[in-house]
């Protein structure tokens, strides 16, 4: 599988780490950590989540399809949560 | 017509023709006392436990392809109770037990055959941690045995032991662990089931739970509504996706698992190894193939395959520990599609919903689970009381934190 | 004897002669042969030995699709068993064995199973072997499993090399046959970068099997202009011998490419196979198709082959299958076969399934005297190990023909196995009686044989058009497709399943499944395809039921009484030909398995003779064995008892060091560590905690203030990489606000500890008098940049694992050795001892301190006696969920120190924790013993381990209770810290 890294163009998935959902946003509220910490959606389908590209070292957000392997949208984490 | 060397005998001068379907094809009926979702091994096994020693009335397995299509039928066909931890082993020890006495409680060879199952270890701090686990096995009456280099070596002398980058410095070994002939175990517990009365519906998917002020009243399937008293899910691979049906989330993700065979060849290993500094593990099946697995691929995935990275990784840890397979072929490689829990561990657990149980997050260790789960899970419910050895595999044990983490690694579920 | 070379003919090179042997026999071939080839022409019938009924068999195909003849090539350490005849080129020398029979191929006394094999049905051993129980590993299984296996692998070293290699194109072509090469002439031509693998050892798929013609020519004159064009075209590239195995993700395909034939023993240093991992924009899928057999009684003696293959051997080769051929067909290409063979000589007679065909047929029968039989069938075949009559059949009338071979032709199914590797399924085509591809994998097309669509003109115009139309995505502009003249029509022909007959009819050839076996899955419900296949092992042999799973699934459907459509078909699976485990795993074996990392101060160590030991990656020196010394712990009491009395040097450079630097730093470093660090003043030193954010602690090291923005923490070499990407995560995800920026820069830096009473004399020496070394100056958890003689920038702290005055000093990685060799130097006055990592477990196990055995990842801050780090002022990864209820409850084990009560007892590393008098079962397990070392200020073995309730027990004693060496040692529970308990020694 390759990945398109904004940075460095597309690369083999050897060159990444995965981290799992990426919808998800660490809670303020103590009463949500475990729910953030190991509750998932887990969809059939689109799913958004992160990998991180060990060589230029930047996390990015990942909209994949889980039943095809299909790459949609790729965004770079850091600048869509300074932009929310 | 009941299995044995006198049945086969009689229909090998009778063409054959005496035998009957192993299983009926029956159209479901309106309502069910209990209605069993997913006809794999899991799912099959606790309609055959249910009806074998509970009085629960009418039970239905649905499944929404063939008996045993999910992975009771992909998988690496191993069996062992080699756990470190309480609430694990235990169960999978009362698992072990239920395999050593499988093909005469259900009347069809499954071929559980118990040659041994050894973890190598290649550091001292490994080597601890095996003896950790070694001690925690024999404290609960489970065999373990803990080999010295030397020992392996003459166990299984054609591992590379003098050229390695990770040298084999001992191992843990389990002799009544082993491996089982995978799709007989699907096709035994579904006969057997269906001779105690089990409906087996095949070709029949769940695609809604009727739920009526938190009690579940039944199923939406293909086949239109099926009325149940109890609904247990047991559809490994998609649980979240039925648990979904119920308005809940799980602390699971979908992980594809790649396993693989070689050709068939004589016999040339007779134990399972599982190699210590990469993943991966080995054995022969009955028929000669070389049966490989190694690690999931580490994304999630309801695709029932996987990528080349990770096929790689797994034959170079194949050469690294076995060099002569260098010349041994591969044939077949799939991929099933694992619950991967938070910690690693499996949940046999009511849900909040009354009525409604949920059996899942197997990671990629359910095959050898099988008899015990559907043992703990008819137990669950028919009583609506977790069975003695599965008491800690509960859905609440995420918020409260008795985690049951064997590997250490923490909610990632990929590196379990 | 049925074989033979015909006088001429075939593409084979008749100069060169090559000798071979099989099972011992020497025979002669010529360079262009196949094996299979090769022992047809010496008329060799019977080249294997069957799966199951261990019978006879002889060639069946002419490529991939082979079911029989399967041989074992080579010998010693280079027996490579299962081996296709019919793939393997030929090549002089080649030994090549039969396997699956003993003693001999032509008496095997497992031929047994054939006269039981009323009994050996599919599935019996599901019905039977189950009582006694205990028989079933004592004597059944043994049994079962040593009839079972085809080839004998060698079980010794694979002596050859492999590689792994990366290609990238526009199109990759599969295959390269007349559609394949058309589609990379039209995209080549464009100036797309194409790539074509072919898999046999010759270009040009069924152009060189067949007597085509394309513009009024033999097509070899095409194919040669063709291949000559394609070789002169720069951004084409044609690879034979290579197998496209698998379709993965992204235009990912894996290929393996033979760089030398089969059963030849590259040059040394070369490599026997490769694994290409082409990564393809497109690609064109032009596999062709594989024939379909006929199912009739006694359809697996040697000597019935598929009618393609017996064109190959004639055309391709020049070898006839036999003197005298029956052609058995559904289908005109039947035809074909009898009238290639009569215009060699061969005699033939032609019995058609159909009743009625095309009268140009019946008349070219006529013309070369080619018997015909229509509305026929073959309902038994006679002979002793190979074929001598057939006996057929008509609606009218029963008749034994004498003949030594038999072609079948029953249609074709198209080689779509790569259009299903992405799970997609094919489906029925009834108007070309074939599955066909539906859906394809992203980027795939298709074209030829492959579409269902069998003739030449199809081929050549698909292929054109699909090479151009890739180009054009690709964003090239391809030419016009010019039309030639060609050859074939259209083949007409209606497919039969089975014919009835006396006697076993094989579908799967190689797992001798039968059609009485798909009967007797359908009469016992394994109905779906699945099933069927998993029940009988139909299409589960090393051919993977090329010839055999679309008839035993059409044998299923009218069992069923439904059609083809709706029984549907299994998916293939990677690879589409079995790939040798040494070419996947390419050089990644015995020392070059992973990489070996190596600290710049190695050379030194191994000049001081030092063991080492693998970490992680790292190899560290264990331990520096001297002249004289017997036994490693001798050399580690003594590594120990030089640092606690003078001074010792131990290289720490594998330690992860992550520079973090930024405004925020410091609230980067607040919310990633369990424990305050904003705190911390410039120039000091702290320990610090990290823990997951699931509340169990990730990892230890300490962080360094070096600037006022400035920070260095280290992390344990196990968790270097992962602190890295956690850090990443946490600052990208978490709070990409803050300026923080940060990097590793383990592999950049050479760390030594020095450590004992003497270090800092021995350092004030090394760097000289200029440096303040006072304790004013740079007191315990001091840290400092220094600027060294030349200019070099080096890096000191005040820190100890050992727990004696200690400094660790970092210099830049380029001149970690010269800077280790000069502390040697110089230490020679002070006694200076290399120790290594064994000394340094010893040491911190005796100080108490924490390292991997107990961050296990499941062990939380207060387990360890942490608590104390885990801050109330703040927010932190971990904090939270730390707090749980069965993660703060009373009975969580805790870490304590052990001492045997015995001296002399030992005690070992995984014991678990009994109480005294009670019965060792899991209802009495306290606890676990995490790390043991023999402890020379102690005079014993001592230990740490977790253990309930363990720090208010202190002063009781527990058992350690080791079962699996046979160890139940009482313990005394004691202080974590054995040595300094109040830190003195630290403080110097």
């Amino acid at each position: 599988m390759r990945l398109p890294c904004p940075y460095c163009g597309e690369r083999d998935s050897r060159e990444f780490t995965y981290r799992g959902d990426a919808t998800l946003t660490r809670p303020a509220v103590e009463s949500e950590m475990a729910d953030y910490v190991y509750q998932r959606d887990n969809p059939l389908g689109w799913h958004k989540e992160y990998w991180l590209h060990t060589v230029c070292r930047t996390w990015l957000a990942v909209e994949r399809d889980t039943r095809t392997h299909a790459l949609g949208p790729v965004s770079i984490a850091r600048c869509e949560r300074v932009g929310s | 017509m009941r299995y044995s060397l006198a049945s086969v005998l009689l229909n090998a001068v009778s063409g054959q023709s005496r035998w009957s379907p192993a299983w009926r094809s029956p159209e479901p009926a309106a309502h069910y006392d209990v209605v069993i979702v997913g006809g794999g091994g899991h799912g099959l096994a606790t309609a055959h436990y249910l009806a074998k020693h509970h009085n629960v009335g009418r039970i239905a397995v649905l499944e929404k392809g063939y008996v045993g299509s999910g992975n009771v039928g992909r998988n690496t066909t191993i069996i062992r109770s080699n756990y470190l931890l309480p609430g694990n082993t235990a169960f999978y020890e009362l698992s072990l037990k239920l395999w050593e006495g499988l093909e005469q409680d259900i009347n069809f060879n499954a071929m559980v055959s118990q040659r041994g199952v050894l973890n190598l270890c290649h550091t001292d701090g490994q080597r601890d941690a095996y003896v950790r686990r070694g001690n925690a096995m024999r404290l609960n009456g489970v065999d373990a045995e803990l080999l010295d280099a030397d020992q392996v070596r003459a166990f299984v002398p054609f591992f590379n032991f003098d050229n390695a980058r990770f040298p084999i410095k001992g191992g843990l070994l389990q002799k009544r662990g082993g491996t089982v002939r995978h799709d007989a175990v699907a096709w035994g517990y579904a006969r057997a089931a269906d001779r105690r009365g089990v409906d087996i519906i095949q070709h029949c998917e769940v695609t809604g739970l009727r739920i009526d002020k938190g009690v579940v009243t039944g199923v939406e399937t293909t086949k239109g509504f099926i009325g149940a008293g109890k609904v247990a899910l047991a559809g490994a691979g998609h649980s979240s996706r039925l648990a979904a049906m119920a308005g809940m989330r799980l602390p699971i993700e979908s992980h594809v698992l790649q396993a693989f065979v070689s050709e068939a060849l004589k016999p040339m290993i007779d134990t399972v190894v599982t190699f210590g500094a990469g993943h991966f593990y080995v054995s022969q099946s009955d028929k000669g193939g070389l049966v490989f697995g190694g690690d999931i691929d580490g994304y999630n995935s309801y695709a029932q395959r996987g990528n080349l990275p990770v096929v790689e990784d797994v034959m170079e840890s194949a050469m690294a520990l076995w060099p002569a397979l260098g010349r041994v072929r591969l044939l077949r490689s799939w991929g099933g599609v694992m619950d991967m829990s938070m910690d690693g561990s499996p949940i046999i657990d009511k849900m909040p919903v009354d009525n409604l149980y949920l059996n899942a997050g197997w990671c990629y260790g359910g095959f050898k689970a099988t008899p015990g789960s559907g043992f703990c899970f008819a137990h669950l419910i028919a009583t609506d009381q977790p069975h003695a050895v599965a008491d800690r595999l509960r859905l609440d044990r995420f918020a409260h934190g008795a985690l049951i983490d064997e590997k250490g690694v923490g909610a990632q579920p990929n590196l379990h | 004897m049925s074989g033979f070379r015909l006088a001429r003919g075939g593409r084979v090179d008749r100069s060169a002669r090559l000798d071979f042997s099989f099972d011992g026999q020497r025979l002669q071939g010529f360079a262009g042969d196949s094996l299979a080839s090769a022992l047809l022409a010496n008329g060799v019938d019977l080249v294997g030995r069957s799966f199951k009924y261990h019978r006879p068999r002889g060639l069946f195909g002419a490529g991939a699709e082979e079911p029989n003849a399967l041989v074992t090539l080579g010998t010693g350490d280079r027996t490579e068993p299962n081996i296709r005849a019919t793939t393997v080129e030929l090549s002089a020398q080649l030994q090549a064995t039969s396997q699956n029979r003993w003693p001999s191929l032509s008496f095997d006394m497992m031929g047994i199973n054939n006269v039981l094999s009323d009994v050996l049905a599919a599935g019996f051993y599901y019905k039977t072997f189950m009582w006694p129980a205990a028989l079933w590993e004592k004597l059944y299984e043994p049994l079962i499993r040593r009839a079972a296996g085809l080839g004998k692998a060698a079980n010794l070293p694979d002596p050859d090399r492999y590689e792994q290699a990366n290609l990238f194109c526009d199109l990759l072509v599969i295959g390269s046959g007349p559609a394949g090469l058309n589609a990379a002439l039209a995209a080549g031509r464009a100036g797309a970068r194409v790539i074509v693998c072919e898999d046999d050892f010759v270009f040009g798929g069924r152009l060189v099997s067949e007597q085509y013609e394309i513009g009024k020519a033999p097509a070899s004159q095409w194919l040669a202009a063709c291949l000559a064009e394609l070789a002169a075209l720069p951004s084409v590239r044609m690879m034979a011998r290579a197998t496209v195995f698998g379709v993965y993700d992204t235009g990912n395909y894996g290929v393996v490419q033979r760089l030398v034939p089969e059963g030849v023993v590259p040059e040394p240093l070369h490599a026997r196979q490769c694994l290409w991992r082409i990564v393809a924009r497109q690609s064109l899928l032009a596999s062709g198709a594989i024939e379909r057999p006929m199912v009739f009684a006694g359809n697996d003696r040697p000597g019935v082959m598929l009618g393609s293959a017996v064109r190959t051997y004639l055309n391709r080769y020049g070898v006839a299958a036999g003197k005298s051929l029956v052609v058995h067909c559904s289908h005109d290409e039947g035809w074909t076969t009898a009238f290639e063979a009569r215009a060699a000589g061969i005699e033939a007679c032609v019995v058609e399934t159909r009743d009625t065909v095309h009268a140009d047929l019946i008349a070219k029968a006529h013309q070369l005297a080619v018997r015909v039989v229509l509305g026929g069938r073959i309902i038994a075949t006679s002979g002793s190990q190979g074929l001598t009559r057939v006996t057929i059949e008509t609606d009218r009338y029963q008749e034994h023909i004498e003949c030594d071979g038999v072609a079948v032709s029953n249609g074709w199914n198209p080689t779509l196995h790569l259009t299903c590797h992405h799970n997609n399924k094919p489906v029925w085509d009834g108007r070309r009686d074939c599955f066909v591809p539906q859906h394809l994998p992203p980027g795939m097309r298709i074209a030829g044989a492959v579409t269902g669509a069998f003739s030449l003109k199809e081929a050549l115009a698909q292929g054109w058009h699909e090479g151009a139309a890739a180009a054009e995505d690709c964003g090239f502009t391809a030419g016009a497709f010019e039309a030639r003249p060609c050859s074939d029509d259209p083949q007409e022909g209606r497919s039969v399943w089975s014919v009835a007959g006396k006697g076993k009819a094989f579908i799967d050839l190689q797992h001798d499944v039968t059609s009485d076996d798909v009967a007797l899955a359908h009469r016992e419900g394994y109905r779906s395809v699945e099933h069927l296949k998993r029940y009988t092992t139909l299409g589960m042999g090393t051919d993977q039921g090329k010839t055999s799973n679309v008839t035993g699934l059409a044998v299923m459907a009218g069992l069923c009484g439904t059609s083809i459509a709706e029984v549907g078909t299994t998916v293939f699976r990677p690879p589409y030909t079995p790939v040798a485990i040494g070419a996947l795993a390419g050089a990644h074996r015995d020392g070059h398995f992973r990489p070996t990392r190596l600290s710049a101060a190695h050379q030194w160590a191994v000049e001081q003779g030092a063991v080492f030991v693998e970490t992680g990656l790292w190899l560290r020196a264990q331990y520096f064995p001297q002249t004289g010394e017997t036994h490693w712990r001798e050399t580690v009491d003594r590594e120990v008892l030089a640092v606690r009395s003078g001074v010792g040097l131990c290289d720490v450079s594998t330690l992860g060091k992550i520079e973090v630097q930024g405004r925020d730093a410091a609230a980067f470093l607040d919310f990633v560590y369990s424990n305050l660090i904003s705190t911390l003043p410039v120039g000091r030193t702290r320990y610090g905690l990290m823990l997951r954010e699931d509340g169990f602690v990730m990892d230890d090291g300490t962080v360094a203030r070096l600037g006022e923005q400035h920070f260095l923490v280290s992390t344990t070499t196990a968790q270097a990489v992962l602190v890295m990407n956690h850090l990443d995560f946490c600052h990208q995800v978490h709070h990409p606000e803050w300026d923080v920026r940060m990097v590793s820069v383990t592999e950049r830096w050479t760390q030594l500890a020095i450590a004992g009473p003497q270090s800092r004399a021995l350092l004030q020496r090394a760097l000289g008098q200029a440096v303040d070394l006072s304790d004013e100056s740079m007191p315990y958890l001091a840290c400092r940049e220094l600027t060294l003689a030349e200019g070099l920038t080096a890096r000191l702290f005040r820190v100890s694992f050992s727990g004696e005055l200690a400094y660790e000093l970092a210099v830049p990685a380029d001149f970690g050795d010269a800077v280790v060799w000069h502390l040697a130097q110089v230490g020679r006055d002070f006694g200076l001892t290399p120790y290594g990592t064994e000394a340094m477990g010893v040491m911190r196990i005796e100080k108490g301190h924490v390292a991997g055995n107990e961050l296990n990842g499941t062990t939380t801050a207060r387990d360890l006696g942490l608590e104390k780090m885990m801050s109330r002022k703040k927010d932190f990864i971990g904090r939270v969920m730390a707090l749980r209820p069965a993660l703060v409850a009373d009975d969580r084990p805790q870490l304590v120190g052990f001492r045997p009560v015995d001296p002399d007892a030992r005690i070992t590393a995984g014991a678990h924790f009994l109480p005294l008098g009670k019965p060792a079962t899991i209802d009495h397990d306290q606890g676990y013993m995490t790390s043991v070392a023999y402890s020379p200020h102690c005079g014993c073995l001592i230990g740490l381990g977790l253990l309930q309730h363990g720090p208010q027990r202190i002063g009781e004693q527990v058992r350690a209770y080791d079962a699996l060496r046979g160890l139940d040692t009482v313990v005394d529970i004691v202080s974590p810290v054995f040595v300094d308990p109040k830190g003195e020694r630290l403080h110097g």
